[in-house]
């Protein structure tokens, strides 16, 4: 491991990303690139400034859809995953359906869920990233409690444990790497759910819906604007997983940085 | 006295009963005494680990008897009545080196306290006290199976099965491990079942060598081991080390060659 200084570390991306925006903002008015293609940062930066109290509003609708139907799915999804590794005939049964419903785009059904619950029911937008969310985690959480090392269930065998031992002391801490990919998967996802979900139909005051109308009135900028903060939401919620599975499972970060 | 480990007429075949697809053992018998350290050496597929498995009732017997401290092998695993350690370290990537060596202990329910005090004590033993707080991967391959050893005695076992512990190691690490073994073997007073394929592996650790041949695997010769204690380099390079590695590569061969006729019958 070698030691890098702070200026070392964070130097170089933010050079990149000052350098990237002063290219966009350079190149968007050297060549007059018309607003409605691409508006300059200064110019998207303003509209946020404008719209900020729109935009949070927006924002704070779509984060809570997505936040419940993350923990809704992602919950379900570890619930499920516990319940197949305990019964295997379960686990047999379910995989198969489950790994293929994975490769389904999800979204396509966000009309039907409308049309189920409302469009401007909340509970449309939490039902389709719950779905959205529920099979990255079941089937990763699945890989990981089944797949450990043999010699470890072999050693616990010795001990003359009970299968609720080796699930608690071999299978979960085994499933908390795969348990936090999963979990980094579903961050991004959920939020494309809600936002996608959002478009086929919402409140007024929601991402989705205020992007899609923005730009339907040609007021790019504020759309724009709308998406940038989208995407620090998106980055925002990588991140915050990231923070907690540096404290939930440290021994494998360590390993990462090797 | 009593036998730790009793084999009476064991076989085990793989496959269905009446046409079975491999014998893996074949009419095992076997009685080890406390405080020896036995070794079982053979070619692979001789079903050297299987025998070892066998004893800690990881595998069943197809028929025949099994018994450590004189009661069922199934019974004698339940009481947690000896201690395991395999080719591979088998720690947890997720627990520190002390708690690794704890698990045993925690599963039985000992308390947090006594568990640390006896976990250090363990790391003492395999010299690992400094690293109690690393995690497994910042261990080299030979420190990581000495935590697997002192995983393995943490609950003081009588019996110690070791299936070819040193297998992956280079071979100055192996000399060094064996060294350690014997200095341990000593300290702990713990009845060993050694599997390995080192012939002076073999000598320079056991009491007595069992020497196995493969298809079916069966003993074929058990050779007592003379060497005084305590062993250590010098014994290595004594005439009679070399005497006894010759006697024990001899009756590989030997069990060899009749497997060969046997075949050729």
């Amino acid at each position: 491991m070698s030691r890098t200084s702070p200026l070392e570390r964070y130097g170089p991306p933010i050079a990149v990303f000052f350098l990237v925006i002063a290219l966009w903002e350079l190149l968007v008015r050297a060549f007059n690139v018309q607003q409605f293609l691409l508006p300059a940062p200064t110019v998207i930066a303003e509209a946020f400034f404008r719209t900020t109290t729109n935009i949070f509003n927006s924002a704070a609708y779509t984060i809570r859809s997505a936040v419940f139907g993350f923990g809704l799915g992602a919950g379900a999804g570890i619930l499920v995953a516990l319940i197949t590794a305990r019964w295997t005939t379960v686990r047999e049964g379910l995989m198969p359906f489950a790994i293929a419903l994975n490769s389904v785009p999800i979204i396509a059904f966000a009309p039907i869920m409308n049309n189920w619950f409302g469009s401007t029911n909340p509970l449309s937008k939490i039902a389709i990233v719950a779905v959205i969310t529920f099979f990255p985690m079941m089937i990763n959480m699945v890989r990981g409690l089944t797949l450990v090392e043999p010699a470890k269930i072999e050693l616990m065998r010795s001990y003359a444990t009970t299968p609720l031992q080796v699930l608690i002391k071999v299978r979960i801490p085994n499933a908390l790497p795969y348990l936090f990919n999963a979990l980094k998967v579903c961050s991004t996802l959920s939020l494309i759910g809600a936002i996608v979900g959002e478009y086929f139909g919402g409140p007024r005051d929601s991402l989705g819906v205020y992007i899609l109308q923005e730009a339907q009135l040609f007021r790019f900028d504020n759309a724009w604007a709308a998406i940038i903060i989208s995407a620090l939401l998106g980055i925002a919620f990588y991140l915050v997983i990231i923070g907690l599975e540096r404290i939930a499972i440290p021994w494998h970060a360590s390993i990462d940085k090797q | 006295m009593a036998s730790v480990v009793s084999l009476k007429n064991v076989n085990k075949f793989f496959g269905p009963a009446e046409r079975p697809t491999t014998i893996a053992l074949k009419d095992i018998n076997l009685e080890i005494q406390p405080r020896e350290f036995i070794s079982l050496i053979g070619p692979s597929g001789c079903g050297k680990s299987t025998l070892l498995r066998t004893i800690g009732d990881l595998v069943e017997p197809s028929s025949g008897e099994v018994l450590v401290n004189g009661k069922p092998a199934h019974q004698a695993r339940i009481n947690r009545e000896y201690g395991m350690v395999f080719q591979a370290p088998v720690l947890f990537e997720w627990r520190t080196v002390l708690k690794n060596v704890e698990l045993p202990l925690e599963i039985m329910g000992v308390p947090k306290a006594e568990r640390i005090r006896r976990g250090r004590e363990m790391l003492r033993l395999v010299e690992l006290q400094h690293f109690e707080r690393h995690y497994p991967w910042q261990l080299s391959g030979g420190m990581q199976q000495r935590v697997a050893i002192a995983r393995a005695l943490a609950f003081r076992p009588e019996l110690l099965l070791m299936d070819e512990p040193f297998g992956a190691l280079d071979e100055i690490t192996r000399e060094r491990m064996n060294a350690e073994l014997l200095r341990i073997w000593h300290e702990t007073q713990t009845t060993v079942v050694f599997v390995t394929h080192s012939i002076p592996e073999a000598v320079f650790l056991s009491t007595r060598v069992v020497v196995m041949s493969a298809r079916p695997g069966r003993i074929t010769e058990i050779i007592p081991i003379d060497l005084p204690y305590p062993r250590n380099v010098e014994t290595r390079e004594s005439p009679r080390f070399f005497e006894l590695v010759t006697l024990v590569r001899e009756a590989l061969r030997k069990s060899e060659e009749m497997r060969e006729e046997l075949e050729l019958r």
